[in-house]
């Protein structure tokens, strides 16, 4: 049985760009019942302390990926956290790690966005077929090559769990390569080689140190460490063997 | 006029605000041990090629209590340090098939210990059969 009685200390990271010089802590202190998740003791403080706290959400069932945030330092999706689990314990909030605060508990997305653009991350046909010709078949097993990295929902947490993203912004980072590796892997896909450039580049792959704590911290495990690091032997594979092939048209 | 003014969060100390991280930066730092004991082998090699006095020396000073507590902490830094990349090959490794099936997580970890330990117990019983 839940008890109605019980009060959980949330600290926040608040931040407000027009008053403040640096984010600051406030804490909250929120009634719960053990059926709330920390997203709504978030829209808890939003509704009876202050209507300006700023956080992102929408689906409350970690599929849309909003609710991210740093919670007692471990990103996490907010609505599938519960407070229960951190009570008689004060619970601390901030903004997704790496990314820049815009307001309190919500990050500047668009660096990942443009990003994530840059993996091409679409099917680019291996061979144009007309409609005529009917749909791209594929077996069980092609579907099972791709399907794991096909989970991402663009949350994010990732990032926050990768240091070299943190200390390297520009680094093309574990989720949208792990979107990359999606489409690379996909049977009707033959834009691999279009991709390969940027695998390879000074903000590709090889910037991860396999960490890997972005596995750990995947909502959906995407294992986004994985496919970083199968692209590190990919581009590896696809610069050493230019150097076999024969040189010439074919 | 816009008001944004996005705040970059310092990453000073990142490695010290979770205990995965704090276990990465040891697991990355004990490549060093792996380290010291291949600059100590190359003094050996150079030793070897000083002749035969420089070598035996060498030899002996390997035998001093110091040189014993330093080689058991450089085994111990260098068996975390493969034990920790065993632990993170399921991650590096593209996905292993046999008979068509993927193998799992653990199946990989386990599979790379008992290489490991082969291989050393190999190399070992090698070596002692040369000595």
């Amino acid at each position: 049985m839940s008890d109605p009685g019980k009060i959980i200390e949330i600290e926040v990271l608040r931040y407000n760009p027009e008053n403040d010089e640096a984010p600051h802590s406030t804490v909250y202190k929120v009634p719960f019942t053990d059926d709330m998740s920390v997203l709504q003791g978030v829209q808890y403080i939003k509704d009876n302390f202050d209507g300006s706290l700023t956080f992102r959400w929408s689906c409350r069932m970690a599929i849309c990926g909003s609710c991210g945030m740093m919670i007692n330092g471990v990103p996490k999706l907010s609505c599938e956290t519960f407070l229960r689990d951190y009570y008689p314990n004060r619970i601390s909030l901030e903004a997704l790690a790496h990314f820049p605060i815009e307001k309190d508990l919500v990050v500047d997305w668009s660096g990942f966005m443009e990003k994530l653009e840059s993996v091409h991350p679409y099917i680019i046909p291996k061979e144009k077929r007309s409609p005529e010709e009917g749909e791209y078949l594929q077996t069980p097993e092609q579907f099972g090559e791709y399907i794991r990295y096909a989970a991402c929902i663009n949350c994010t947490l990732c990032y926050s769990a990768c240091p070299q993203f943190g200390l390297d912004p520009d680094f093309i980072g574990p989720g949208a390569l792990a979107i990359l590796h999606r489409y690379n892997m996909d049977s009707r896909d033959g834009g691999a080689t279009r991709r390969m450039e940027l695998v390879a580049s000074e903000e590709g792959v090889f910037t991860c140190s396999a960490a890997a704590y972005c596995s750990e911290v995947c909502p959906k495990h995407v294992d986004p460490a994985n496919a970083v690091n199968i692209n590190k032997i990919n581009a590896s594979k696809d610069y050493f063997l230019r150097f076999l092939r024969p040189k010439g048209e074919s | 006029m816009s008001k944004r003014r996005p705040y970059i969060r310092p990453m000073d100390g990142w490695w010290k605000k979770n205990p995965f991280f704090i276990e990465y930066v040891i697991h990355e730092s004990t490549a060093f041990f792996v380290l010291a004991y291949a600059l100590t082998l190359l003094v050996g090699l150079v030793r070897l090629g000083q002749g035969e006095t420089a070598w035996s020396a060498w030899l002996a000073s390997l035998k001093t209590p110091l040189a014993i507590v330093f080689h058991v902490c450089l085994l111990a830094g260098a068996v975390y340090h493969a034990f920790s990349w065993f632990k993170l090959m399921p991650v590096t490794l593209p996905p292993v098939r046999i008979g068509g099936r993927k193998l799992r997580a653990d199946e990989i970890v386990t599979g790379g210990f008992v290489a490991a330990v082969a291989g050393a117990a190999f190399i070992y019983l090698l070596v002692w059969g040369l000595a």
